[in-house]
């Protein structure tokens, strides 16, 4: 049953869970991999922006769960450990895999004229972010265009925007320098900037 | 301050990490420009955009079930 199978167990019941994922019970394993592997599929997907990678990351993670089990000291959700846990078998993946050529973002940064002011005029948006993104199309909006970014940039903004690592587990995770995912994530801030701006902003300047 | 400068210290300005001898003119310019004012404006809506797009993972849950990946880590625990 689909519909169950991705409804999160309550709180209450990951304490029995673990009891049976510790007792070896294969179907509580089969349950964890039905109940989660959806949602760890999205987190690493998230991260690295391909199929295949974000599969083999999933897998690497509910595996190295199963293998650390005793570790889980049952502070946190069972969902909690197992998101962490896939986030660092997401970073894993993206330190092992081969280094792509960094893309240009320079289409996407602001214009600037000779003595240094904006080409452009900007207009405020037509409404708050937070009242906007109560809708589920905008939120929808917003995830495509982070997906238009060039990936480099939209890593590092993944990583220290959305998942909400530091600027120095940032620059461990993608084997740079702290000041490069600085310099990388204002970029690509301002680059999604630009890709927001007409789906927000209002009619009148 | 150019308008191109202040565009330089929005992130550390943001993170509340610009040192007090630029806070000033990037202080003094957001005063003065509208267009900065704006720009400013329109990036921390954009960080704050980014973070709720992602609030509801259920949004980017694959249609279905990933089976062939639930046997596969099945397989593999075996």
């Amino acid at each position: 049953m689909q519909t169950e199978a991705r409804v999160r167990p309550p709180e209450n019941e990951d304490a029995a869970l673990l009891a049976r994922l510790r007792a070896g019970d294969e179907e509580a394993f089969e349950l964890v991999v039905r109940t989660y592997s959806g949602r760890l599929l999205a987190v690493t997907r998230r991260i690295l922006c391909n199929d295949e990678d974000a599969r083999d990351a999933v897998q690497d993670a509910l595996l190295s769960a199963f293998r650390s089990l005793d570790r889980f000291e049952g502070g946190s959700l069972v969902s909690t450990w197992l998101h962490r846990i896939a986030v660092n078998a997401a970073l894993m993946k993206l330190r092992t895999r081969r280094r792509k050529p960094e893309e240009s973002i320079e289409h996407l940064l602001p214009v600037y004229k000779d003595d240094g002011h904006h080409q452009e005029a900007f207009s405020s948006w037509n409404e708050p972010v937070d009242v906007a993104m109560t809708r589920a199309d905008n939120r929808a909006q917003v995830r495509r265009c982070i997906e238009e970014l060039p990936e480099t940039y939209r890593t590092v903004l993944v990583l220290r925007d959305i998942e909400e690592l530091d600027t120095e587990e940032t620059a461990q995770a993608l084997g740079i320098s702290g000041n490069a995912v600085k310099i990388r994530l204002h970029r690509a801030r301002q680059a999604l900037r630009t890709l927001l701006a007409p789906h927000f902003r209002s009619a009148q300047p | 301050m150019t308008c191109r400068e202040f565009a330089d210290f929005i992130m550390d300005y943001t993170a509340g990490e610009l040192p007090a001898d630029a806070r000033e003119p990037f202080e003094w310019h957001l005063s003065r420009c509208q267009n900065c004012q704006k720009y400013l404006a329109q990036y921390t809506s954009t960080i704050q955009a980014g973070r709720l797009a992602f609030r509801n993972l259920d949004e980017e849950l694959p249609a279905e079930v990933p089976e062939d990946l639930v046997k596969a880590v099945l397989a593999v625990r075996k």
